[in-house]
């Protein structure tokens, strides 16, 4: 019993960053159209932000200690980090020590601002192009962020550590614990989540967008310039997709790689939740993040091997066969 | 100007004479009057260094790039040497190999066994490489090994572990100088008990290929010899990235030790996972719960930041070393790139002066000889002792490197620390050894 609880939190930690991708994908669906292929790599920079915070943290001066020596056997050049320096050893390693969290700060304008230079300098040119043709530029535009990712931070992941007082283990059961961390990431999600759903749903400009996402020509009509509340829109996804990346680094460590891992996964996850919608999206998110874990128990891959490899693309198979709009799809979307 | 001589059956004639020649392998034509392939001419020899530039080892390519040029420096008289100066076999001296001046391609595996080859077949044919090094994965050195024998040139692997390079898929044209996990798990096994105690429970995660297999079978052998208990042994896939769904399942199953068959980024994302789930302050049955990575390495170390703190593995070879050859060698390393190097560096500059030297020693390129003169060989002064290249197997036999990750490590190189090193002896098994069986080295190819 305790393993399947396991296997069911494990399942909704994975699930919560396949939901937040899904989300932003099917935000710049609804939206614009697009099939947005580089939506991974934004999560991915979403992640490097974390890292990239953590280094200008951790920017230091150098002393040399002649007692010790490095490699070469010349006097170690200790670093110590300016934010030491100028708090105090304590205050300044609390500082550096809370980058991820702080790096939530860091990643909202600098996601949104990637979302707007990335819909406005590339992908509005797209909009009436066959979805082939999207695929292909944001595919892309997916492997030209992350080489130039890797070019500045190398192939090897980097560690972005959470801080002390969320790391460790919550004892949940007399039986179970569970990484705290990886409770702070699903709580985060679902308020991401919470967010974005209520922003479309009790402001004006979520009711402008979602009148635009179901009949983007009337809404022009009525005067309303739609395409830049989609611009909007696509910065939003954007940050989204980002803060799910900050908060990621914690669990497994940021590589330039990361945004493909998740890429195919996510878009099955929208196939499966129903192309444009976005309860669809977040349902199937977590379903397929539960079965994929429980996939991965012993007996179930030494009843059906290589079942863990699978099981996510068998699932999308059988509900596109039984349901071809996907579990929460709209009429007429995709089809 | 009369083209009165051209005739539609001239032409055709021709043109089928031109391109049965321009699609004839160069190895091949070049074979034809010298008895082996891509024998050099008289001022120049190329070598192909086929490295991982793209993809997950990129870091770890470079690093081998790194010291491939640094031995190609050294091989034609620049830098300091290196180690060409505490190297046993003094027949190099600075002026390339056999009087050439040494050049070099490179080639990217992208560490998938089609790309690698590919790469390396280009080297071959396109740029007439005599021979063909380097690789970060087992998959791809059998692959490229596979290939260097038949188009008949000599491979010598790069970083690759597992038994199968020179156990079932051996090859007489390939060489590995870099240790295996039957040597990871004959060093490790006994400091694990020593440190851990005979009775104990072991739980295996282990990637799912044929690094990831025989390294298990190897550590879980060993361990078992010394009366540890193998609960469970489940393969992860390759493409893994988070390993929490295999690690849950270690907290109930009444082990006490998970071993990590991973590399790379699986071993990055698996350890951080472990940690993550409490496992290493866990307690059974009034035990501390203890986590074993075999292979290590110091770029991946660097990756998994504070969580290989205390964390035994084993490696083929570490800048820490006082001998004399890996003094040289980091010295060398260190002032002309600014860090010290890696075991794959190591291995690489190791394996690109053995060539040389046999080649030097046996007077001729030819794979034939080049092998014959690499066969039995013993040397010292490379940086792990006394080595031999057994001729039954092409494998190197030389002392082992058990470390720890470092609990207080002074600069970022500094990760991990030497606990022992295992002697050659205890390392060393025979070459019809059941892990090892199954394959035939066969006879060298020229490629004639």
């Amino acid at each position: 019993m305790d393993s399947i609880i396991l296997q069911i939190l494990n399942g909704l930690d994975k699930g919560s960053a396949y939901a937040l991708i899904a989300l932003g994908l099917t935000l710049i669906f609804g939206t614009l159209g697009v099939v947005n292929f580089a939506h991974g790599a934004l999560f991915m920079i979403g992640a490097f932000c974390s890292v990239t915070l953590q280094r200008i943290l951790n920017l230091s001066y150098e002393t040399i200690d002649a007692t010790q020596t490095d490699f070469l056997g010349n006097p170690l050049k200790v670093k110590t980090p300016y934010l030491e320096s100028w708090f105090g050893p304590e205050m300044g390693s609390s500082i550096i020590e809370w980058s991820v969290p702080l790096a939530i700060l860091f990643a909202i304008p600098v996601m949104i601002g990637i979302g707007f230079i990335m819909e406005r300098g590339l992908i509005k040119h797209f909009y009436k192009r066959p979805h082939a043709d999207q695929i292909l530029v944001t595919f892309g535009l997916a492997i030209v962020l992350q080489e130039i990712v890797k070019y500045y931070f190398g192939a090897n992941p980097i560690q972005t550590p959470a801080p002390e007082a969320l790391s460790g283990i919550a004892q949940l059961t007399s039986t179970i614990v569970y990484p705290v961390w990886r409770i702070v990431y699903f709580c985060f999600s679902l308020l991401i989540i919470g967010a974005v759903f209520a922003f479309l749903q009790f402001t004006t400009f979520g009711m402008v967008v979602r009148a635009g996402m179901a009949d983007r020509e009337t809404v022009g009509l009525l005067g309303i310039d739609i395409d830049r509340k989609f611009t909007i829109m696509f910065g939003i996804a954007a940050a989204v997709a980002g803060l799910a990346g900050v908060m990621y680094g914690p669990i497994n460590a940021p590589n330039y790689h990361m945004g493909m891992d998740f890429l195919v996964l996510s878009f099955v996850v929208v196939v499966v939740g129903g192309m444009g919608s976005l309860p669809g999206a977040v349902l199937a998110g977590f379903l397929l993040g539960i079965l994929e874990s429980f996939a991965s128990m012993e007996q179930v891959i030494t009843l059906i091997p290589g079942i863990n490899q699978i099981i996510i693309y068998l699932v999308a198979i059988v509900i596109l066969l039984t349901r071809p709009r996907g579990l929460m799809g709209r009429k007429g979307v995709m089809e | 100007m009369s083209i009165k001589n051209v005739t539609r059956r001239g032409v055709i004639k021709t043109g089928a004479a031109a391109g049965a020649g321009l699609a004839l392998p160069t190895y091949l034509s070049a074979a034809s009057h010298t008895g082996f392939t891509n024998a050099p001419g008289n001022d120049k020899v190329t070598l192909g260094f086929n490295v991982p530039q793209t993809g997950a080892y990129a870091d770890e390519g470079a690093d081998e790039l790194r010291a491939y040029e640094l031995a190609v420096e050294h091989l034609n008289g620049g830098g300091d040497g290196g180690m060409l100066s505490t190297f046993s076999s003094q027949v190099l001296d600075g002026t390339g190999i056999l009087g050439r001046k040494v050049e070099y391609v490179t080639g990217d595996t992208q560490t998938k066994s089609d790309a690698a080859r590919a790469s390396a077949k280009s080297m071959i044919e396109k740029d007439g490489a005599i021979m063909i090094t380097g690789g970060s994965s087992s998959g791809v050195a059998v692959a490229v090994q596979g290939l260097c024998q038949e188009a008949g040139v000599i491979f010598m692997a790069g970083l690759t572990h597992s038994n199968d390079t020179t156990g079932k898929d051996k090859k007489a044209n390939g060489f590995r100088h870099f240790f295996n996990g039957y040597m990871s798990a004959a060093a490790l096994a006994p400091v694990l008990a020593k440190n851990y105690g005979n009775d104990r429970k072991a739980y295996h995660l282990t990637a799912d290929y044929t690094w990831g297999w025989t390294q298990q079978e190897s550590i879980a052998a060993a361990t078992e010899a010394l009366g540890w208990q193998t609960v469970n042994n489940v393969l992860t896939p390759l493409a893994a990235t988070d390993f929490s769904s295999y690690i849950a399942p270690v907290l109930n199953s009444g082990a006490d030790v998970l071993v990590l068959n991973h590399y790379g980024g699986n071993m990055v994302n698996s350890l951080t996972n472990a940690v993550q789930f409490g496992l290493r302050e866990k307690m059974v049955d009034n035990k501390q719960f203890e986590i074993v990575v075999p292979l290590y390495s110091r770029l991946m170390a660097k990756g998994a930041g504070a969580n290989v703190k205390g964390i035994f593995g084993s490696t083929n070879w570490h800048w820490s070393l006082q001998d004399e050859g890996s003094k040289a060698f980091v010295k060398s390393f260190g002032t002309k790139y600014g860090f010290p190097p890696s075991q794959a560096a190591h291995t690489c500059y190791v394996q690109t002066l053995l060539y040389a030297d046999a080649v030097q020693r046996g007077g001729s390129f030819n794979p034939c000889s080049v092998g014959e003169a690499l066969e039995g060989f013993e040397f010292d002064g490379l940086g792990n002792g006394p080595t031999l290249y057994r001729a039954e197997d092409h494998q190197c036999f030389k002392d082992v490197l058990v470390v720890k990750g470092k609990e207080n490590p002074t600069s970022e190189f500094d990760l991990l620390e030497i606990v022992e090193i295992t002697p050659r002896a205890q390392v060393e098994y025979a070459p019809d050894h059941p892990m090892f069986a199954g394959g035939q080295l066969g006879s060298c190819n020229p490629g004639a």
